[in-house]
């Protein structure tokens, strides 16, 4: 029987009756008094000199409140960046200033000039337009190998060059190069991670109100992770405390990462909100998300793989150049080195591995974590170079992979992480029988008797996933600490309210997070509630990304809950005077052992709030724990994917015919939620190798900057997917042993894809080594064509 | 301004607008029935989707004062009289047809228009029909799933149970 209760059921979700009904509350939902409303006039060239700005003509307009300019902000901080990567050769990396309205030069299309605030929002849409603003336009970098050739126009003018940072890491160059010496085999690639855009379907908002009374700020915002916005813009751009501002992220309408950094408009509307002391509002058009929410991926990369005689991986190289945009986001600077680096091992023994790379500022949008961030990145290019490996060597795909997998764990790769546990034996074992490898020539058969071709590409992945044991983030450039923190409050009746520092924008913490805590306790989930995106509310918390909601935040409030049960069996012992010892917990009574005596949950929460007879002396009334929870180590979510593909060869149209996906992410808690987040990883992996592309022409505009233009994945060109979680090696270091599962499909997929369609095009005889995601009709018909 | 009177979820409503708004304006800043979403602005995605006498229709392609007279139905009159969840909606909730809530509203508005016009439609009819509603977290699977379910079609042999 399916459990009903606790860990491991599958709960239908709380939060889906406000969400099916209408009465989410999302930022845009949120109007206050007296608000104002803010336009951004944003730059339409990609690079160039601001010459002049007049706003004299838009300030008399109807509405006009206030037109705020770069001049403004002179003085105020720059939008930071929270991990500092150092060069090979001992540099911290370059961070140019990052303004909130530009300073003196446009370095984007998108980027922020002018803001006006106006009573109504189309009297400030009306009164941009009336702003007088001359740019000079200047040459634009916008490819990566340009932008580091000698002579290249600089993003930055105070900069040597283009080149952020120069990064390596693993093994030691000559270690490498002797296994490429050694090697029988080598299999050399050179692919493009093409650049995305995450598209949450809320745009983003930001509402600001200042209570002069106070000297307090609120800032409602669309955030994953609001204690990390509030310490950011406090500290390092306005100058504000912690106390003195509070920040709001209420539902979300999806994150995928782009809500988890610190944005202009963000410290816009809670610095202009202050300068005239009336609430601001921001609502972002999905035309401004393309432009300015920070996109993703964007890596060109060349890696090479040495194979012994037997087929036995013996080193790894990569060279990767990674867009960071104009500007370095919140985060950027972490995702192409230790969120990709450290995971180019994969799944592979692989003993000798160095991963390069240089960082390029661009005349671009900046670039930062999407799904996966750096992770899909490792994997599209390992598991591409595997394949392309076995088809020249003429080696099954599946088996050269098995050959070569980590079999003992733990297992120190060289690239700086201990795998703690795993089975990729096991999850290849189960999708070979999910995607009915023996019925394969059947189905090939099939489809070619209907004059298509087939093809069925395998990958396997690995993550990591859990971020992150602060003391290593540290060393490796992190300025935050990556903790996670709940406050577990329990009520006199014995209901209970979970102050959490995870926020939910669609993984449905609302449901899961009761679970654990009713496991615990013994009691229903109706009792207990999740509170969370309320700085004002919730102890603190660094938010939601990376996989780390259950195996950090999660692991924060097992701790808490269990200072609470440790605190409620001494009140327990108290009134049914026993000893502490004595006292065990189940199904939400407390009973002395190998005795019929017993109190309930309610008496003992009651007992704590009304203490009349009580241990007064040894114990404090109430009944309310915190806990912090630094993880031991990241946690390493694995399986193998497999999809099938069908190719028309008169069009190069791909239809995805099956998707397959064994995961193991150790336990899980809600197993409905889980195959959730797996199906929607999977169709943006799907969307990346087929459909979606972030295009600029080479002065830097941005082509695809709407629905009209980006691809997104629609309900037609996706299948029902196949997925599994049984195969699980839990955790090791955490309560739950858990791994996290939100990003696994976005980063098992791509390959899996991209494999298939070149098994259909190489079995039908098309010798084509590679086709760039994503993975076009067009690009496949050029592909067959030769 | 012009004066536009209609009939909301049921609830005849009579206000004065500008002749340029949008009845995704009309309805979450005149009425406060902020259920219904704006995701983009080129009429893509289908988060703003309500029923304007008896049509499926994207609210961000249509002005308020063009529904001067009609029957309106948003997502905050889905709901049976007693406030419990409709067999649309009680079928998205079982089958986890939603994660973040953004574009549930007009998926849920599209699938009540697609079941009224075809009380059972194959998967592929669903997918059809989903092109104008663009979800970014569901993969659409649990939605298609849902709508199927909804329409009293065994799921059961669905992959991924």
């Amino acid at each position: 029987m399916p459990k009903d209760h606790g860990i491991g059921a599958a709960q239908k979700r709380r939060e889906d009756v406000r969400f099916l009904t209408g009465a989410g509350q999302y930022t845009d939902d949120i109007n206050v008094y007296g608000q104002t409303y803010c336009h951004f006039l944003r730059s339409d060239v990609a690079h160039g000199k601001i010459a002049s700005i007049d706003t004299s003509a838009a300030a008399a307009m109807p509405g006009v409140v206030r037109i705020f300019t770069g001049t403004d902000f002179e003085g105020v901080g720059g939008l930071p960046c929270g991990w500092q990567v150092t060069d090979k050769n001992g540099d911290p990396m370059k961070e140019p200033p990052h303004p909130v309205l530009a300073q003196g030069k446009v370095r984007h299309v998108g980027e922020p000039i002018c803001a006006v605030v106006a009573e109504t929002l189309e009297q400030a849409r009306d009164a941009a337009e009336a702003i007088e603003l001359e740019i000079e336009e200047l040459p634009a970098v916008v490819d990566m190998k340009a932008a580091l050739e000698g002579g290249a126009a600089k993003v930055h003018d105070d900069l040597s060059d283009n080149l952020c940072y120069d990064w390596q890491f693993g093994s030691e160059t000559a270690a490498v190069e002797a296994a490429f010496a050694s090697a029988a085999h080598v299999t050399t690639l050179e692919l493009v991670n093409n650049r995305l855009v995450a598209n949450p379907m809320e745009p983003r908002v930001a509402v600001a109100e200042y209570a002069r009374a106070n000297d307090e700020s609120t800032l409602y915002t669309t955030s994953q992770n609001p204690h990390v916005i509030r310490l950011l813009m406090g500290a390092f751009v306005l100058g504000i405390p912690e106390h003195k501002l509070r920040v709001v992220a209420p539902d979300v309408g999806g994150g995928f990462g782009t809500k988890i950094f610190h944005y202009a408009e963000e410290a816009f509307v809670t610095f202009a909100a202050r300068q005239i002391n009336r609430p601001v509002k921001w609502t972002s058009t999905r035309s401004e998300a393309f432009m300015s929410d920070a996109h993703g991926r964007d890596h060109v990369t060349k890696i090479e793989l040495a194979l012994d005689a037997e087929n036995n991986f013996i080193g790894l190289r990569t060279d990767t150049l990674a867009n960071m945009g104009a500007y370095l986001s919140t985060f950027a600077s972490s995702v192409p080195t230790w969120l990709h680096g450290t995971l180019m091992a994969g799944n592979y023994k692989t003993p000798a591995i160095q991963v390069n790379v240089k960082a390029v500022f661009t005349n671009t949008v900046p670039v930062d974590a999407y799904r996966g961030a750096g992770r899909p990145e490792a994997t599209f290019q390992l598991e591409r170079l595997v394949d392309k490996a076995a088809r020249e060597l003429g080696v099954d795909p599946i088996k050269l992979r098995r050959q070569n997998f980590i079999e003992s764990f733990p297992y120190a790769t060289p690239v700086a992480v201990e795998y703690d546990t795993g089975d990729y034996v096991a999850t290849m074992d189960k999708l070979e029988e999910m995607i009915d490898i023996p019925g394969f020539a059947a189905r090939r058969a099939e489809s070619e008797a209907k004059g298509k071709l087939r093809g069925l590409g395998v990958n396997c992945y690995i993550e990591a996933c859990g971020i992150a044991p602060s003391n290593l983030v540290g060393q490796l450039g992190a300025r935050a600490g990556l903790y996670d923190a709940a406050t577990v409050r329990v009520n006199a009746t014995g209901s209970i309210s979970v102050m959490v520092g995870a926020h939910s924008h669609g993984q449905g913490h609302e449901t899961a997070f009761p679970q654990v805590v009713a496991d615990m306790l013994g009691i229903d989930e109706s009792m207990i509630e999740i509170v969370h995106g309320d700085t004002s509310k919730i102890p603190f918390g660094m938010g939601t990304y990376g996989s780390r909601s259950l195996a950090v935040c999660g692991s924060a409030m097992v701790r808490a809950t269990e200072k609470i049960i440790n605190k409620a069996k001494k009140i327990a012992a108290h009134l049914m005077e026993a000893s502490e010892g004595d006292i065990e917990l189940q199904d939400g009574m407390f009973t002395v052992a190998g005795t019929d005596k017993s109190v309930a949950w309610g008496d003992v929460t009651l007992a704590a709030y009304v203490p009349h007879n009580y241990p007064l002396t040894e114990i404090e009334p109430g009944l309310e724990e915190t806990a912090f929870y630094d993880p031991a180590n990241f946690t390493y979510p694995a399986g193998a994917y497999a999809c099938e593909v069908e190719v028309d060869p008169e069009t190069g149209k791909v239809t995805i015919e099956r998707f397959a996906a064994a995961d193991d992410f150790g336990n899980v808690v809600n197993p409905m939620i889980v195959e959730g987040q797996v199906h929607g990883g999977l169709a943006q992996g799907i969307g990346q190798a087929l459909l979606e592309n972030c295009v600029y022409d080479a002065d830097g505009q941005l082509l695809s900057a709407s629905y009209m233009d980006y691809a997104m994945p629609r309900a037609g060109d996706v299948p029902f997917y196949k997925v599994d979680h049984s195969c699980a090696t839990p955790c090791t270091h955490n309560p739950l042993g858990v791994k996290g599962c939100g990003e696994a499909g976005a980063i098992g997929s791509p390959p899996a894809v991209v494999n298939a369609v070149l098994d259909a095009l190489n079995n039908a005889g098309h010798n084509v080594a590679h086709i760039d995601m994503p993975v076009s009709p067009h690009r496949v018909w050029q592909a067959m064509q030769g | 301004m012009t004066k536009v009177t209609m009939t909301v979820n049921g609830k005849s409503v009579s206000k004065e607008v500008r002749g340029n708004m949008l009845m995704t304006e009309f309805l979450r800043d005149e009425l406060h029935l902020t259920g219904t979403h704006v995701g983009c602005d080129t009429s893509q995605c289908g988060a703003c989707n309500i029923h304007v006498n008896g049509e499926n229709v994207k609210g961000c392609t249509i002005f308020a004062a063009e529904c001067d007279g009609a029957e309106v139905g948003t997502i905050e009159g889905q709901a049976n009289a007693d406030g419990s969840l409709n067999a649309i909606q009680q079928a998205f909730q079982d089958h986890h047809g939603l994660q973040c809530g953004f574009c549930t509203p007009g998926m849920v508005m599209s699938a009540a228009s697609l079941l009224k016009e075809n009380p059972k439609p194959t998967e592929a009819e669903i997918r059809h029909y989903l092109e104008g509603n663009i979800c970014r977290c569901t993969g659409y699977h649990n939605i298609v799933k849902a709508i199927m379910a909804a329409s009293g079609q065994d799921v059961s042999s669905i992959a991924a149970e």
